[in-house]
């Protein structure tokens, strides 16, 4: 496939650009929106990723019979797998502009900048799922790493949103240069920045025996710190309850979501294009290295969960052991474990975000984020109680939610490949994080408040949103459709 | 079509009753009783209209569900399943009259759940994919938690979390087991969960699935899932504790419905789809050959014993659940006709039997407000109907020929003496020790002097007859006329019989 020139990439690139059009069209309305309490930037930025919604699907149309088309001289590519992803980030930032319109703890005097943030935060993800050169992986992932920094910040009079931040940018700073050296090995063995080259030459080399097959496992190794940073992963997940904590919850809802989403897309194309041909795999043995990250990453989300008792930090545990989980899929790059990864990420989508909401609303409501705050919300709101239990219980993985389908589908693929003990440890860990979520659980329907009970009312706007994450929690199981779309996006991604 | 109307009647129920409002109360109950009659209703027409003399599955409805894994929505019944079914489906009703009275707050969310445990079991007992068994196998899990945690007594959030804890951890097993069933069906692409098919390739010579080592391993993982719903000794910890705490009409469905799950599951799945495991537990010779029959044996005596030494009155009726369904480990373990047969028909009457002594704890705690059993004494007297009920039931369940637990059970061993002497033989003191706590107890609550406190108890009222009366007529039909419900499954029996013989 040639690659196209600068011009005619760009009108592949409509989305992107719509991107940035928008966020600095949030900025420049914003100076002129005189009442800060007023949602007009918040509504701009909606509408702003509508279109960008728009642009993908009309830009993926462009494609024609064509599975491909490589941008830039080859910087990044268009395919289904990164239309896929481009939808589920967008449907993520979407999700968090609206939380963000209801939450309460947000700083009206910022708005401006906040959205045209998260409007950047989505261009660099887009980025994240489509770059296919060393140099475009790199300079994607520094452009989501420093929007997040701000935005976990982001509470200006908060202390803990302030070391959030910092701890985040230590962390990011640590990843990312670590990252950058173990690029740079890469190029420096193989000469090109370029994925499917790379492939290509590692393969001769090795087979001419002229590198060292070490030297491309402590690349790899390298490589993974910035992987692994970003999807929370064993041993480089330590940023992240903290900042998790210390963000704003649409914020936590958002990292939780897209950046590990966009963090998979990256792992996915960079091992899957780069790496994956049998003789890399024979000479380099990283997949049992990766299957043990997968173990401990889920055994330690799972087991610190435990004695939380701020939801958010629960959730932010619970969402490194999903981080384990789907790193399940990974290990040895099949198609079946790629394709579960993806539709894992939607289920993981809609129950994650689904259960940040309800976290929202009740931080609105009572002003805590306790799991003490829960207590007797069967009784005050039955709908949202009733919401949070499914979407816990799709979290620990029983059926009929969705969350046990993505998880069959997770331990199907390890299965098939013989790795025994990693499916058992992840379907132990499963047994472990029921524990913590039915805590929530027993909260809201075991235990009644200790103030008198209210009714607390909720908008009507609040169920709708509510019930968008809700039926596909349910539903997302049953259909044929995403299981299809997910093995149709895997199967566009070049494997050597 | 009838089964699937069956099955999904309760879920749709669910949904109309969420839709009625909160303070019609009356209302609520009424449309749940009404909408659990349907199932009844249909159970009867297929137990009536099911054709004893045909071994195979009937009223199959099988369409293709999830097209990329070969799952499918395939339902069907043979004659194990249709008797289940009807003791579900008659259970439903029953429950419903029973908590008409003693359920205090949130009857909405108690009955919508309810109905939708009741899609679950339904769905299990007809499900013919292993996808969709284990889906509705796990979706009993999620009701049951919250109508023993929400409505149950002072312990109910450590109860219910047990019961949860525990049964996950057995379903997971099974989870493995069945993916690497899955896995082993064929090559990508011709892989099949469809529970027949795999019987069949699973005796084909040759085939993945017909390898004794794979069986082995399958076979522990499914069996240590179903053994915690049984429940099997070592597992058996979260019954006593779930009973305890349940509601009374929840104590019927768990001793009477799922407990049965397990030994149906092991009888669908263990016995008949991996008759080499099988024979590897139970051959009676190595290391592993007793190994079955020797459960069942630890769980009759142990429940036995433990119920004799319970002094609260729904604790000694959990511990004889353990107790009685160690016979039907026994019955299978042995796999013959006799043992097999006897094995199903114990799994019906104890449900039947559970299911009124449940039901008789519940009546008089609503009246005490305890169990203490050395707390009552001379209520013979007092409630002469309900002595009555009780020793009925008491005399079923300890075995007493003519009534039906005698049946099951002298089949059971009739079977396995034929197998395992010493275990079958050393099991009877099961059968003593029941006689001795039943007995027992009936001396401490009804005979003697009538506590003052309870000067003024009054009779069983007819609502509570009501739920008894169904019960107590099927244990007296099934003592003299066994063959009314052995006929619906001799044809199932004797086809499991041969897949088990012919390896």
């Amino acid at each position: 496939m040639q690659p196209l020139s600068n011009i005619e990439s760009l009108l592949y690139f409509i989305p992107e650009l719509l991107l940035v059009i928008f966020a600095i069209a949030v900025i420049l309305v914003d100076l002129g929106v005189k009442n800060r309490e007023s949602a007009t930037v918040a509504y701009l930025s909606l509408v702003g990723v509508g279109c960008v919604f728009a642009a993908v699907l009309i830009t993926h149309a462009q494609l024609g019979d064509k599975t491909a088309v490589s941008l830039f001289l080859g910087m990044i590519r268009l395919d289904t797998f990164s239309t896929f992803f481009k939808i589920l980030l967008l449907l993520a930032t979407a999700a968090t502009i609206l939380f963000s319109l209801r939450s309460e703890e947000l700083d009206a005097r910022l708005k401006g900048e906040y959205y045209a943030l998260l409007l950047a935060i989505s261009l660099g993800m887009f980025l994240m799922a489509s770059s296919t050169n060393l140099l475009m992986i790199f300079i994607s992932l520094e452009t989501v790493s420093l929007t997040s920094y701000i935005l976990a910040g982001f509470l200006t009079h908060n202390p803990r949103s302030s070391e959030a931040a910092f701890k985040y940018i230590t962390f990011g700073a640590v990843a990312s240069g670590t990252m950058l050296f173990g690029l740079s090995f890469l190029f420096g063995m193989t000469g090109t920045g370029d994925l499917g080259q790379i492939s290509t030459r590692l393969t001769e080399l090795l087979a001419a025996g002229e590198v060292y097959s070490l030297a491309v496992l402590i690349a790899i190794i390298f490589v993974l710190a910035g992987v692994g940073y970003k999807i929370a992963s064993v041993p480089f997940h330590m940023w992240s309850p903290d900042v998790y904590e210390g963000a704003p919850i649409p914020i936590t809802a958002f990292l939780s979501v897209a950046s590990k989403s966009a963090g998979f897309a990256l792992f996915i194309r960079f091992f899957y294009s780069g790496f994956s041909s049998a003789e890399v795999m024979q000479s380099v043995d990283w997949t049992l290295m990766l299957a043990i990250v997968s173990a401990l990453t889920m055994t330690v989300g799972n087991l610190a969960a435990l004695p939380q008792q701020n939801v958010k930090r629960l959730l932010a545990y619970s969402s490194i052991a999903h981080g384990g989980y789907l790193l399940m899929g990974g290990v040895l790059l099949t198609s079946e474990g790629i394709g579960a990864i993806l539709f894992y990420l939607v289920v993981y989508l809609f129950m994650n975000l689904g259960a940040f909401y309800v976290v929202v609303l009740i931080a609105n409501e009572e002003g805590s984020e306790m799991v003490d705050g829960y207590r007797g919300l069967a009784s005050r709101a039955p709908l949202v109680a009733g919401a949070m239990a499914i979407f816990l219980f799709s979290l620990t993985g029983i059926p009929p939610f969705a969350g046990f389908f993505g998880k069959w589908l997770l331990f199907a693929a390890v299965l098939e490949q013989g790795y025994y003990w990693l499916a058992f440890v992840g379907l132990l860990n499963s047994v472990v994080s029921l524990y913590y979520y039915a805590r929530i659980v027993k909260a809201m329907y075991l235990e009644d408040s200790d103030e008198e009970t209210t009714q607390s009312s909720f908008s009507t706007g609040t169920f709708a949103l509510l019930s968008v994450f809700v039926i596909p929690t349910i539903l997302i199981g049953f259909l044929n459709i995403f299981y299809t779309l997910s093995n149709i996006s895997v199967s566009v991604i070049p494997m050597q | 079509m009838l089964l699937s109307l069956m099955i999904f009647i309760p879920l749709l129920g669910m949904v109309a009753v969420l839709l009625l409002p909160r303070e019609s109360e009356e209302l609520v109950k009424r449309v749940t009783l009404l909408i659990t009659l349907i199932p009844l209703a249909l159970a009867v027409a297929l137990f009536i209209s099911y054709d004893r003399s045909a071994a195979g599955t009937q009223y199959v409805v099988n369409v293709p569900w999830i097209s990329a894994f070969n799952i499918q929505y395939h339902v069907g019944i043979d004659g194990l399943s249709v008797t289940l079914l009807l003791l579900t489906a008659l259970l439903g009703p029953i429950c419903v009259i029973a908590s008409w009275r003693n359920i205090e707050k949130g009857i909405k969310a108690y009955m919508a759940l309810f109905l939708l445990l009741e899609t679950g079991m339904l769905g299990f007992f007809a499900s013919l994919d292993l996808f969709l068994f284990y889906v509705f196998f796990e979706l009993t899990l999620l009701p049951m938690y919250f109508l023993i945690g929400v409505w149950g007594g002072p312990r109910r959030e450590y109860a219910a979390i047990k019961f949860f804890l525990y049964t996950l951890f057995g379903s997971v097993l099974m989870l493995v087991a069945m993916i690497a069933v899955y896995l082993s069906s064929g090559a990508p692409g011709a892989r099949t969960f469809d529970i027949p098919t795999l019987i069949t390739l699973a005796s084909t010579q040759g085939h993945a699935l017909n390898n004794l080592d794979f069986q082995i391993w399958v076979f522990l993982g499914f069996f240590i899932g179903f053994a915690v719903k049984v429940p099997i000794f070592p597992f058996h910890t979260w019954l006593p504790d779930a009973h305890v705490e349940a509601p009374t009409a929840i104590s019927v469905i768990l001793a009477g419905i799922l407990l049965k799950m397990g030994t149906y599951g092991l009888v669908r799945i263990n016995m008949a789809m991996f008759p080499q495991g099988m024979d590897f537990f139970c051959n009676g010779t190595g290391t592993w050959g007793n190994s079955l029959a020797l459960l069942g044996f630890i769980n009759i005596v142990y429940g036995s014993f433990c119920a004799l030494a319970q002094t609260d009155f729904k604790k000694l009726v959990a511990y004889s659940s353990i107790g009685h369904m160690g016979f039907v480990i026994l019955g299978l373990a042995a796999r013959n006709t006799e043992g097999v047969t006897g094995a199903i028909l114990q799994m019906f009457n104890h449900g039947v039997i559970s299911g009124m002594l449940f039901l008789l704890v519940g009546v008089l705690y609503d009246r005490a407000h305890h169990r203490e059993i050395n707390g009552f004494g001379g209520l013979g007297a007092k409630m002469p109907v309900y002595t009555g009920i009780t020793t009925l039931a008491f005399m079923a369940s300890l075995g007493l020929p003519g009534l039906s637990g005698f049946v099951g059970e002298a089949l059971s061993l009739l079977g396995a003496y034929d197998k395992f002497k010493m275990l079958t033989i050393l099991s009877t003191i099961g059968i003593v020790v029941g006689a001795a706590y039943f007995l027992w107890t009936l001396q401490r609550v009804f005979l003697g002097t009538l506590n003052p406190k309870y000067e003024a108890l009054p009779e069983i009222n007819g609502r509570e007859i009501l739920t008894l009366a169904p019960l107590a007529i099927l244990t007296i039909v099934l003592g003299v006329w066994p063959n009314f419900a052995i006929d619906m499954f001799r044809e199932s029996v004797t086809n499991l019989v041969n897949i088990l013989q012919a390896i």
